[in-house]
């Protein structure tokens, strides 16, 4: 049975979980959490299809919500808008998609899919392109493999609508598509270039809807027994801790529809009388432990609620919280050369070798 | 400086009386139905000595659980008309989207959303619909409502749309009390309009309180201003706990934590309060309770209260204790303790009793539970420690021993040794620590204003300044100021290099 039910519940931990794969972005997944229980009561149900049931002609429409998560905060996604962004993208194309995935599985964007699957009636595939979240269009898989960057649909809320049909590299689809974003009010939603079967089967991050739900089952049940949850994520992936401690400043900026800053923290426990400080653009980028950097992308630095080990996001982190910073392995694809341009401290403005916490 | 803390509990209504920073009587009254009563009564017995005569009293400070209780016990609530701005945005997750389904249901008075709204860099998102505000306030009108929670998307930068909407319905329904989610803070629009839910449906409640209060303390002939304790350790008047009594919800667990630090003279230390029916464990950090970290759900709603972080068990000084198999807790007798224990002609054993046969206490008839013998009194005690104990040790944030400050009418349950614990502190007045809180509650002093063309430090300093200024204006002395509260947002719209800033700081009463 290669097409497999998703009940409430595993979208219940796929919203825990993929939270902590969000590595401080992506937007909190609560609010797409409470569409999909809403979608459940009025009686939809989603299926996942592993990517290997795909035929190589197949189309596969490839979502996110787009923008600043601060944004998401308050201009709260609506199940109808991701849904609206796939139909006009097989307007446009002419394509009738088979199934449905995220472009990232980081954050909210892991449950996009799973509202316009609901209202289209196409299974959930259970890949994605960044295995995390990332802030810009050239951070995926796809772009990393060259795969044609276009055409991009991106829908408001309030009926606009716009079709980016033609750009010569991932980098001017960031550019463009980010300015719509920006004048939508720094919230869109899109369906990125639509994908054929092979291309997803070569180039897609499998299984990370189930591995997020893994991630998020671990953690609930940690709770429910009040157990030690970051030891439970530990159990289920190959993580490391990098500090405990609490959070002392936290300066943020609203640039061109990111969030960037840093976050400053004091050791506690085994890491009194260390501080660590994690800079971000969305998402946590690197990490320095006592001036000298331990962690960075692509490598997943997720900052936890040391006592609920839920996630911290940046947008949401403030003085004061007690939090446990681990890291998780990156997809491999991101480790080449390629790789490494694309979504390396180098790519974000950080002039450091990447040197992986797991090498 | 001469006050008066009242904390009025569930079960006990105590009073204390602080005079230049020494806490010169202190006493309990049994909390009355209408509260007045009570109050009356703790003060009365407060006077008994003469101690309120001659020299003048600087205020009345009352913390209280009313609040937060009338939403966990579900009681007392008014129904709520929520007007939301900022349609087509948000449509699929109205207003009580994410309430539990019983909370909701006596709430929800009814929902309206229209356009309005801002974007995150103060644009407007959509022309503020106000023929529909007007129609929506007839329909709240025609529906018998009274009360009306009002948000808007981005109403923390501006509130401007919150607060025509706001006119335009009080055109039409002028006796309406109306909650601006702008006035509860922050980014998040589901948590702020929760918030202002809540605090719309206290309305009633918050206003008949508040006059219980001040009938209470008139009839008691005293002349002071009367003042209500806040969720975070500072005192707002009367008139502004009204108008926002969400902002008095945690009082009570703040309270007894400041008056423990203040008693003890520690600063740093775990607390345990065990009251009649619960205890709750926290820990105190430079003197104030720490923080819960992660969203705060208050009767099952999500808001970004800033609340202690408590574990509350149920342990208490009214438990029912069966003796075989052994179980101490969670039911209680709370305030029928003097009616139902056994040492009072009743029939059921308490805590109470034990520490009665025990010779810990000296209440009711001793004869009535002559038969516990020693042993038997022994295994509920140590049940009752092993309880505390594993409650301390999970809201321990650090290995090894750390002081415990033990307080409230139950505390004679912990014993003077625990595993985990460096000492065991029992304080003088320690049956009295919230009101003494409430007694010793700091002023607080705000900024929150747009700042143009300087950089982020000479932003937050500034609004530091003005901040710090108006609290020592409100009483507080300048050397014992402390930021809360500290939060910038750029507004990248505006001309300029815009951010608004907004500041908290508090501090002790000059002179206490």
């Amino acid at each position: 049975m290669p097409l497999r039910d998703i009940s409430l519940d595993d979208i219940e931990s796929l919203a825990v979980g993929a939270w902590v794969l969000g590595t401080g972005g992506g937007g909190s997944p609560y609010l797409g959490l409470l569409n999909m229980r809403a979608l459940y009561k009025e009686g939809h149900r989603v299926q996942l299809l592993p990517a290997s049931e795909l035929a190589d002609d197949d189309w596969v429409a490839a979502v996110s919500n787009m923008g600043a998560p601060l944004v998401g905060q308050e201009r709260l996604t609506d199940s109808r808008t991701i849904a609206r962004a796939v139909a006009l993208m097989e307007r446009h194309t002419g394509h009738t998609f088979r199934g449905i995935m995220a472009l990232e599985i980081g954050g909210g964007n892991s449950i996009q899919p799973l509202m316009a699957a609901a209202h289209l009636k196409r299974p959930v595939i259970d890949s994605d392109m960044m295995g995390r979240a990332y802030p810009e269009a050239q951070m995926t898989s796809v772009a990393v493999g060259d795969l044609r960057p276009c055409p991009l649909t991106s829908v408001d809320v309030r009926g606009l609508e716009s079709v980016v049909e033609k750009v010569p590299t991932w980098k001017w689809m960031e550019r463009v598509s980010r300015k719509i974003c920006v004048e939508y009010g720094s919230i869109a939603s899109t369906c990125k270039a639509p994908r054929t079967g092979a291309e997803v089967k070569k180039w897609g991050i499998h299984g990370t809807t189930t591995k997020a739900i893994a991630i998020g089952q671990a953690v609930r049940e940690a709770q429910r027994k009040h157990e030690d949850p970051v030891d439970a994520i530990l159990k289920v992936e190959p993580g490391r801790v990098l500090f405990r401690g609490k959070v002392v400043d936290v300066e943020r900026r609203a640039t061109e529809g990111f969030l960037r800053g840093r976050t400053k923290f004091d050791g506690m426990d085994d890491d009194r009388g260390s501080t660590f400080e994690i800079a971000f653009q969305n998402e946590w980028i690197v990490a320095w432990r006592d001036g000298v950097p331990v962690a960075m992308s692509p490598d997943l630095i997720c900052v936890l609620d040391s006592v609920a080990g839920e996630a911290v996001g940046t947008e949401t982190i403030r003085y004061g919280q007690r939090v446990t910073v681990i890291a998780l392995p990156p997809p491999p694809v991101f480790l080449s050369d390629k790789g490494l341009q694309h979504v390396g401290p180098r790519a974000f403005g950080y002039d450091i070798d990447f040197k992986s916490v797991f090498a | 400086m001469r006050r008066i803390g009242i904390d009025v509990g569930g079960t006990n209504t105590d009073a204390v009386l602080i005079e230049e920073g020494k806490v010169i009587r202190a006493v309990k009254a049994p909390t009355s139905e209408d509260v007045t009563t009570g109050i009356l009564d703790s003060l009365r017995s407060l006077g008994a000595t003469g101690v309120l005569k001659g020299k003048g009293i600087d205020g009345v400070m009352i913390g209280t659980t009313h609040f937060i209780n009338a939403v966990v016990q579900r009681r007392h609530l008014t129904k709520v008309a929520a007007l939301r701005l900022g349609m087509p945005a948000s449509a699929s997750l109205p207003p009580f989207c994410d309430w539990p389904e019983d909370l909701a249901a006596l709430v929800r008075g009814g929902v309206w959303m229209v356009e309005g709204g801002h974007e995150y860099d103060g644009r407007p998102f959509m022309p503020l619909d106000e023929a529909a505000v007007t129609t929506a306030a007839q329909e709240m009108k025609a529906a018998g409502l009274k009360s009306i929670g009002i948000s808007s998307i981005f109403s923390p930068l501006d509130p401007s749309h919150e607060r025509r909407a706001a006119e335009l319905a009080a055109k039409v329904m002028p006796d309406a009390v109306i909650t601006c989610s702008s006035d509860l803070g922050r980014i998040g629009l589901l948590e702020r309009e929760n918030a202002g839910l809540l605090n719309a449906a206290l309305a009633d409640l918050a206003r008949d309180t508040i006059a219980a209060f001040e009938q209470a303390i008139r009839d008691s002939g005293i002349d002071a201003p009367l003042f209500i304790t806040q969720n975070d350790g500072t005192v707002a008047e009367a008139s502004q706990a009204r108008r926002l009594p969400v902002y008095s919800f945690a009082s009570g667990a703040t309270n007894s934590m400041r008056g423990a630090a203040y008693l003890s003279g520690l600063q740093d230390a775990m607390v345990i309060d065990v009251g009649g029916t619960t205890t709750d464990v926290g820990q105190l950090k430079h003197g104030f309770p720490r923080e819960a970290n992660s969203v705060v759900k208050v009767g099952g709603v999500r808001t970004l209260f800033r609340m202690p972080d408590l574990l509350s068990i149920g342990l208490g000084g009214g438990s029912h204790v069966a003796l075989d198999p052994l179980k101490v807790g969670p039911l209680s007798v709370g305030y029928r303790l003097l009616k139902e224990g056994i040492a009072f002609g009743g029939k059921q054993l308490t805590t109470t009793d034990i520490a009665v046969a025990a010779g810990l206490l000296a209440l009711g008839d001793k004869a009535k539970v002559a038969h516990l013998d020693a042993a038997t009194c022994r295994k509920v005690f140590d049940e009752a420690a092993r309880l505390a104990e594993e409650a301390i040790d999970r809201m321990k944030t650090e290995a090894g021993d750390v002081p415990l400050i033990a307080v409230g009418g139950g505390a004679f349950l912990i014993p003077n040794k625990l595993p985990g614990v460096s000492q065991v502190i029992h304080v003088e007045h320690g049956d009295c620590a919230n009101a003494v809180g409430a007694a010793i509650a700091q002023v607080s002093g705000e900024c929150d204003q747009i700042f143009k063309d300087l950089s982020r430090t000479e932003a937050l300093s500034a609004a530091q300044g003005i901040a710090n200024d108006r609290a020592v204006s409100a009483g507080a002395a300048r050397a014992t100021l402390k930021t809360i509260e500290s939060e910038d947002m750029p507004l990248a719209y505006l001309p300029g290099n815009s951010v608004r800033v907004r500041v908290r700081v508090v501090g002790d009463v000059a002179g206490s």
